[in-house]
């Protein structure tokens, strides 16, 4: 039952881990084919752990496998067996609503550096369920802004057949005031996208957008740009980060994507993150990552201003999200979901790397379409 | 070398001292990698009464195990919203009894072993393999774009059912629980060997042409098994989600399917407590491994190569020295 | 909808289908001569896609990143043989299936252990890359063009070298009766070696091709593999014209279903349910033909032996 114990740098050998005040469990996937995504989110949250210098602080990382059976086992063994305090690092949402909904109604912390199932900001919200990240339809209700002050008029959209899919869909036209002149729920874990770009081609559309995150998304995007349509395309940022435009190369490039991070928007502390991410992994941040340091900062300025052992208290410094994020202005809606600006970004090629170069706001000071039914 | 009862009663043994140890000691967590270990059991001794003596290497049992665990996700899930099922012209309230979701899950996944082993057994060997894993497959995508229980995010139920006499939530209670039923599944299996039933089903997988000229039938034979082992697998699905307070269509996922054969192969094929040993195996190996490295499934990798290689017969065959039945 | 539109889709369906043989082949001829169900064969298909784009990241040339992945598959595939499978020939058909699963963790995690966790790039040669304008006005990827032409001449080859060459004849007898062949002086282990290595080297190119325009990433494998079983039961075990026709079954079935089943609900649903009751109904598809053929046939379309 040996764990994977990454105590801060900070906190010497001497300072043993008894010390320690708040004990954080990560649980994340690191591995199989959706590690990259943990692997950020954890390298974030670690790198911002050893930059405040804190030696109360003790973080416990276990790999969920993306199985959501395992990531409910090792919530239950880090509430049951290490206590901890706070629980943080889910990626996927199927895995999110099998262990939040437990987490919160055993009195825990639960702060979400990725999904946000629209159940969890509705309905189901709960006070010690905060979201660091976004709602999941947020990125693609920005697409559907974007598409707006583009002028298109007609858009193909196309998503995998799952409810973050459907969600996508109702995001992008939530937002889109033009027509939608075809609608395609693809397999999830679909490789090949022939037959739909056919589809694409054979319509009236002017504009597609398209959530397919992960290798879906490089597939697609390869296969799109040898295709010679050459209709614009609109997307949310999961198929365009850091760790994936490598894998797409040329094809993302001139691209158009949404998302709520870049790493050059403009504040001191995104650089200085930027900087310090890359000297310490030799690899720029992607999205994840920078969810996964504003992850801890929140924590570790709610550790600064209350005990954690007055869950009021410290529900109420995590609710002031007093920190600084790298994505400049933070604040957290009535439901504990973040009220923030929604950019859109070009894919870019720098030197050898393909990166993403900020174009403009495509929502300013965006909440979510369910934070009016959240009850608390 | 060690003769295979006292094998048997040694492993049973540990395996109920283990949690109590864990109790005694105040270290729940292991108590409840117990409980997922017993279940997966379970599910598995269920497989090898189709497995193992009928000689049906089944890569669709995922069907049944994810049918017991959406039994409970929707019958809790309706408890739970105070909602009623509407099933055309029925309607059927949702309970947090599991006894009621037991019944359920045996129930509807008999029905579905019996569908499918009716059409499936009309093949041999790997078409069996593979047709076996088609239903499977089907199962799955339909309860990926199922969106009213939950699609691929599948359902959460806030508390454990419950059971009368008992507090399900503690971990030691709800163990206690299902290594009884675990044990019952045991005991039927090893009666069912030796019962006149066993014994043709079992001359059924060496020769099925000998068995029909002595005028029994070995499809009905096979398919009765078939029906039994998805029976009791559908059983041990109810419990999984009850153990997690969560459904998904990973339930129904091919390599879930994969890993109960796995579970078997591990303890030995055939043997009685094959799917006992493999799955408390395989359980410790994943949390011990889990622990060291990122890269561990290579080292999980290297270990079942091993045991492939050094231990035939499973690791029963490799403690009693015997070799078990050849499926 | 158009004719045109369909004949793309069709054309679409068979280029998946070529692409499925390609797996399908290796896996037909290990099982029908060997008797052994390889569930590694997916991973020999990571091997050639990751040492394809590795080389091509290094040298930046298609034609040799190919070769890198033939070369990389039939070596993986020829050390995996002798160091694994020859010892289980007499196992049972589970060890089998329980060692060959160990090995798919090993060759997963193995190769993110080297390449890292992030998809890696490769790319369609320049020469191949865009479209060309088919008869009728069709635009249409040379590079999905050029895969149906390379899937047709490896048919082609396949069925040259199992009918007309004297190691074809040892192939097929070896299918029958394994004693019987070693009887006669043919070194069996060679045999299964080279069978398995020709095997290996045809997944390796089939991951080379389809990276290009996919994503290279671990566990790629997999699905295909889940996919080229079901093709290789559809044909029949052991038969390469099974395994051909099998294979552009369920390519077409696939395509044509994920485009027309939806469409076809839309007649009597509203478009949103329709939608997505169609797409349900077509990741389901292939799994219904199958399982409609084995109730039909149960030992494939041209299978021999029960």
């Amino acid at each position: 039952m040996k764990s994977l114990l990454m105590a801060t740098a900070a906190a010497t050998l001497l300072a043993s881990a008894a010390m320690a005040e708040v004990k954080v469990g990560m649980i994340t996937t690191l591995s199989g084919g959706g590690a990259g995504l943990g692997i950020d989110v954890r390298d974030g949250f670690m790198l911002a752990v050893k930059q405040s210098g804190r030696d109360d602080i003790e973080v416990v990382i276990e790999d969920d496998q993306r199985k959501p059976d395992i990531a409910v086992q090792l919530a239950d063994k880090m509430i049951q067996s290490e206590k901890v305090d706070v629980l943080t690092g889910i990626i996927w949402s199927n895995l999110a609503m099998a262990v939040v909904p437990s987490v919160t109604a055993q009195g825990k912390f639960y702060l979400s550096p990725n999904a946000g199932p629209s159940a969890l900001a509705g309905k189901g919200c709960h006070p010690n369920y905060f979201n660091v990240a976004w709602q999941n339809d947020n990125l693609h209700e920005a697409a559907g802004a974007y598409a707006n002050t583009a002028d298109f008029g007609k858009s193909f959209i196309l998503a995998p057949n799952y409810p973050a899919g459907k969600d996508a869909l109702t995001g992008y036209k939530r937002f889109f005031e033009g027509d939608i002149s075809g609608e395609i729920y693809t397999q999830l874990g679909q490789t090949d996208y022939a037959a739909e770009i056919a589809q694409i081609r054979a319509s009236d559309a002017d504009s597609v957008f398209f959530f397919l995150p992960g290798g879906m998304g490089i597939s697609f995007l390869k296969q799109y740009a040898d295709s010679g349509v050459d209709l614009p395309v609109v997307g949310p940022a999961f198929s365009f980060d850091q760790g994936i435009l490598q894998a797409v190369g040329d094809a993302a490039l001139g691209v158009v994507n949404t998302s709520q991070w870049n790493k050059d928007i403009d504040n001191a502390t995104n650089a200085a993150f930027v900087a310090s991410f890359e000297a310490e992994y030799g690899r720029l941040p992607s999205l994840y990552a920078s969810q996964g340091f504003d992850t801890a900062n929140l924590l570790i300025s709610a550790i600064g201003a209350a005990d954690i052992s007055d869950a009021d208290a410290f529900r109420e410094a995590l609710r002031a999200a007093n920190f600084d994020s790298t994505r400049g202005a933070f604040a957290f809606g009535p439901n504990h979901h973040p009220v923030q600006t929604i950019y859109a970004r070009e894919v870019v090629k720098e030197g050898d790397v393909f990166t993403n170069k900020l174009l403009g706001t495509a929502l300013e000071n965006h909440s979510d379409a369910y934070a009016a039914d959240c009850k608390m | 070398m060690i003769a295979e009862r006292w094998l048997n009663m040694g492993v049973l043994l540990a395996f109920l001292a283990i949690p109590l140890w864990a109790l005694a000691v105040d270290e729940p967590f292991t108590i409840t990698l117990a409980t997922r270990a017993a279940i997966l059991a379970l599910a598995a001794v269920g497989l090898n009464i189709a497995l193992g003596i009928g000689g049906l290497v089944s890569l669709g049992h995922a069907a049944f195990f994810g049918l017991g665990g959406y039994a409970m996700g929707i019958l809790g899930f309706h408890a739970q919203s105070f909602t009623a099922l509407e099933l055309g012209p029925l309607t059927i309230e949702g309970t947090k009894s599991m006894p009621v979701i037991w019944a359920v899950a045996v129930v509807v996944s008999a029905l579905a072993a019996w569908v499918i082993g009716l059409l499936s057994l009309r093949t041999t060997g790997v078409y069996f393999i593979m047709i076996t894993l088609a239903f499977g497959q089907m199962f799955f995508y339909f309860a990926i774009s199922w969106g009213a229980y939950g699609g691929e995010d599948g359902l959460s139920i806030y508390v454990r059912n419950g059971f009368p006499g008992l507090n399900t939530l503690v971990p030691i209670q709800f163990f206690g629980l299902v290594f009884g039923i675990l044990c019952l599944a045991l005991a039927l299996q090893a009666r069912l060997r030796l019962s006149p039933f066993g014994l043709a089903l079992n001359a059924a997988r060496q020769s099925p042409a000998r068995v029909e000229a002595i005028g029994l039938n070995p499809m009905r034979l096979k398919l009765v098994a078939f029906v039994l082992s998805g029976a009791i697998t559908g059983l041990a699905g109810a419990l999984f989600a009850d153990l997690n307070r969560f459904v998904s269509p990973t339930m129904f996922s091919w390599q879930l399917s994969g890993e109960l054969i796995i579970l078997i192969i591990i303890g030995g094929v055939g043997r009685l407590m094959g799917p006992v040993i493999g799955a408390a195996l395989f359980v410790a190996l994943e949390h011990w491994l889990g622990g060291l490295t990122d890269f561990w499934h290579v080292w999980l990798g290297v270990v079942l190569l091993g045991i492939v290689l050094f231990a035939r017969g499973g690791v029963v065959g490799l403690l009693t020295g015997k070799a078990g039945p050849h499926v | 909808m158009t004719t045109l539109l369909i004949i793309e889709q069709v054309l679409n369906g068979l280029q998946f289908g070529v692409m499925l043989f390609l797996m399908a082949a290796g896996l037909t001829l290990i099982f029908g001569v060997m008797g052994l169900i390889n569930l590694a064969h997916g991973s020999l298909y990571m091997v050639g896609a990751f040492a394809a784009a590795w080389v091509a990241g290094a040298t930046g040339s298609f034609l040799l990143a190919l070769g890198a992945a033939l070369a990389a598959a039939a070596v993986a595939g020829v050390l995996v043989e002798m160091l694994v499978i020859r010892r289980l020939y007499r196992a049972a058909h589970l060890d089998q299936v329980l060692a060959t699963f160990a090995l798919i963790l090993i060759f997963s995690e193995g190769t993110r252990w080297v390449f890292g966790s992030f998809p890696l790039f490769l790319d369609i040669p320049d020469a191949l890359s865009g479209p060309v304008s088919l008869p009728g006005g069709i635009q249409y990827p040379l590079y999905r063009l050029t895969l149906i032409g390379i899937g047709l001449v490896v048919a082609l080859f396949l069925w040259w070298l199992t009918a007309r060459t004297r190691i074809g004849i040892q192939i097929r007898a070896g299918e029958n009766d394994r004693e019987m062949i070693a009887a006669l002086g043919v070194d069996i282990s060679k045999l299964y070696t080279l069978v398995f290595a020709l095997g290996a080297a045809l997944a390796g190119l089939a991951g080379a091709l389809v990276g290009a325009i996919q994503s290279v990433q671990v566990g790629m494998g997999e699905p295909v593999l889940i996919l080229a079983f079901v093709v290789i039961v559809i044909g029949g075990i052991g038969s390469i014209r099974g395994a051909f026709i099998g294979a552009i079954l369920v390519g077409l079935t696939d395509t044509l279903g994920g485009i027309f089943l939806p469409e076809l609900f839309k007649l009597f649903m509203e478009p949103g349910a329709a939608t997505q009751t169609g797409s349900a109904l077509a990741s389901m598809s292939v799994y219904i033909l199958m399982s409609a053929v084995l109730i039909w046939r149960p030992t494939g379309l041209f299978g021999a032996r029960a």
